[in-house]
């Protein structure tokens, strides 16, 4: 008897291990992959080159692959979908945790993570659609035509000539499908996995922090921003990286939405082709081993790069303050 | 007319959570600079009866009350009370000790700074004095920066009595402070408690009666959410009047 449980608990054991030992294999075999094929295109052209190039003209006799612009339109997107998710992410997470009456956190909590797993074809389809006509026919018209007749006609010193101009010139939005879309789309994206992720870390805050900070007399906000927020930093933390780890690597979105050029996007309402895009958009025509093949590996390997620091910082700030709170360091 | 020596008058009180009544019709005065203990077998409304008399119990979504608690004269579950300014004047103590995952100066420094203090020189004074009251300065002068969570169990309990202390509090309240200490540093925050009371009132829940015994000047016997008697500690342990006060001393039943 003794012996038969002993076989299976070892069985088991066995069975696990090798599943995981797979999974492992098979995701070092992709990284492997992923890293020879895109070796050749810098050691073809040279790593500053690619990475610093500025013009990205696979198809072209002779063709060029500077990066620089994809590399810039996955930041400019990213920046642009941080300033408005993190804090809107964070908020949210916030009132769930802390703020919301239990009836509505009951409500509001599913439908946050259901939004989180929302497809992004869908979101971008509703970008291309609804989104980036109603900016380029409806907000454009008002913000570049008619506010700055407003502005030229209250007379007064730079307002009425400058800044009327500034406005003129600067907030005329050519094409819906540009950066500010791709980001706005990109936050709808963001923002339910951040503020899931942040309502999580808030809400793992011992009662104990919390009691002890009201037994001194603190207030509700007292609590939340000077106990609950800062023992939730590493928790924090990892749901703006996750989240930018998720806006960096999200591709159908930026894809329909972003609008496509290869060229540095130096203005809000510039369009851009983030990396995730031009894979997607290009990997089908670039005929098998070619250099674009290659090159496109390259991207490939840099977004991978990227998102990888990443997971590394995240996992980095949760020991780090995992060691605070046990009491290790300070 | 005489000065009111009590601090707290508890008169027909009712806590109930949802409809379950935890505390049933308690009238109770608490003397000042005195150590009331309250004691009693576990899920008798201790913690329930405790957590009241500085709001704590508001925290609980589903909590209820019904009478009055008055604080130096103060209605404290009238509309127009000032929670927060009670449980600056109230402070408490928790079972099991709940420093903040900061520096043990940091720890003690947050009342004050809620409080609106914010300069060095006055919060390191607010500091040492408020670790030397709850004796814990010689052990930690070194090492005020490091963190809280570092301490022993005895030292992050005394840590927690300093930051309360910090707040000046007229009325500190345990409940069951030393049920997760060893027995060293429970005589030493027995110790304190009685250091204390020449300069604040103690309201403490423990399970154990020795201590009861020890320390305190009255002692309040619950049993079932009602207040079975009441009176001198030396009266209850030596010469209770209600058969059910004996049995729980004797230990028939806890
Ligand atoms: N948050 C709560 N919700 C519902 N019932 C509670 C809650 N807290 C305590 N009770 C109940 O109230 C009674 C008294 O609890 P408590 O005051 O914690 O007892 P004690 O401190 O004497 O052990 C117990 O029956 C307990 O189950
Ligand atoms: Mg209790």
């Amino acid at each position: 008897m003794a012996l038969k449980w002993q076989t299976r608990e070892k069985a088991v054991e066995i069975i696990v291990t090798s599943v995981g030992f797979l999974s492992v294999i098979v995701l070092l075999l992709i990284g492997f992959f992923l890293f020879k094929e895109a070796f050749y295109i810098f050691y073809k052209a040279g790593v500053l080159k690619v990475l610093f190039g500025t013009a990205w003209y696979p198809t072209y006799e002779p063709p060029s692959f500077g990066m620089f612009p994809l590399i810039m339109g996955t930041v400019a997107v990213t920046v642009l979908t941080a300033i408005m998710a993190i804090p809107l992410g964070l908020a949210t997470a916030v009132y769930i945790a802390e703020i919301a009456h239990y009836k509505v956190k009951e409500i509001l909590k599913p439908l946050v993570e259901m939004l989180a797993s929302f497809p992004s074809v869908v979101l971008g389809f509703f970008g291309m659609v609804v989104i980036a006509p109603i900016l380029s026919s409806w907000l454009s018209p008002i913000i570049s035509e008619r506010l700055p007749e407003l502005l030229r006609s209250t007379n007064l010193p730079f307002v009425s000539t400058t800044l009327a101009d500034m406005c003129y010139d600067k907030l005329f939005i050519a094409s819906g499908l540009n950066i500010s879309t791709a980001a706005l789309m990109l936050s709808v994206r963001a923002i339910p996995i951040i503020s899931s992720i942040a309502e999580d870390a808030l809400t793992a805050v011992p009662r104990t922090y919390r009691e002890a900070s009201y037994s001194l007399g603190a207030s509700k906000w007292e609590t939340i921003w000077r106990v609950v927020i800062p023992s939730s930093v590493s928790g924090l933390s990892v749901a703006v990286i996750l989240g930018i780890g998720t806006i960096i690597g999200e591709t159908m979105i930026v894809l329909m939405v972003a609008g496509g050029a290869a060229v540095i996007p130096l203005w809000i309402f510039d369009p851009a082709r983030p990396m995730p895009s031009a894979i997607a958009a290009e990997m089908a025509e670039a005929p098998y081993q070619s250099l674009h093949y290659h090159a496109l590996f390259g991207v490939g390997a840099i977004l991978f790069l990227i998102t990888f620091l990443l997971s590394l910082i995240s996992d980095f700030v949760s020991r780090k303050y995992r060691a605070i709170r046990i009491g290790e360091k300070i | 007319m005489v000065e009111n020596k009590n601090i707290f008058e508890i008169r027909d009180f009712n806590i109930y959570y949802v409809d379950f009544k935890a505390v049933s019709n308690i009238t109770l005065d608490i003397e000042a600079y005195r150590i009331t203990a309250i004691i009693g077998p576990s899920g008798c409304g201790k913690s329930t009866l405790l957590r009241s008399l500085n709001r704590m119990n508001d925290l609980i979504t589903t909590s209820r009350v019904e009478g009055k608690v008055f604080f130096k004269g103060i209605d404290i579950y009238h509309r127009d009370t000032d929670v927060i300014e009670l449980r600056k004047r109230v402070g408490m103590v928790f079972q099991k000790p709940n420093p903040f995952p900061s520096s043990v100066y940091e720890n003690v420094a947050y009342g004050p700074r809620i409080r609106g203090i914010n300069k060095k020189s006055l919060l390191d004074e607010i500091v040492e004095n408020a670790l030397i009251r709850a004796d814990l300065w010689k052990e930690v002068k070194d090492k005020v920066h490091e963190s809280g969570m570092s301490l022993s169990g005895g030292q992050m309990q005394r840590l927690c009595i300093a930051r309360s202390l910090a707040q000046e509090p007229e009325v500190l309240l345990f409940d069951e402070p030393t049920s997760a200490l060893d027995p060293i540093s429970t005589a030493n925050i027995e110790n304190l408690l009685q250091e204390l009371q020449k300069t604040i009132t103690i309201v403490i829940v423990t399970h154990n009666m020795q201590q009861a015994a020890r320390i305190s000047n009255y002692t309040a016997f619950m049993y079932l959410g009602e207040l079975i008697e009441f009176g001198d500690t030396d009266t209850i342990f030596v010469n209770p009047h209600h058969k059910l006060t004996e049995e729980y001393i004797t230990g028939r039943f806890g």
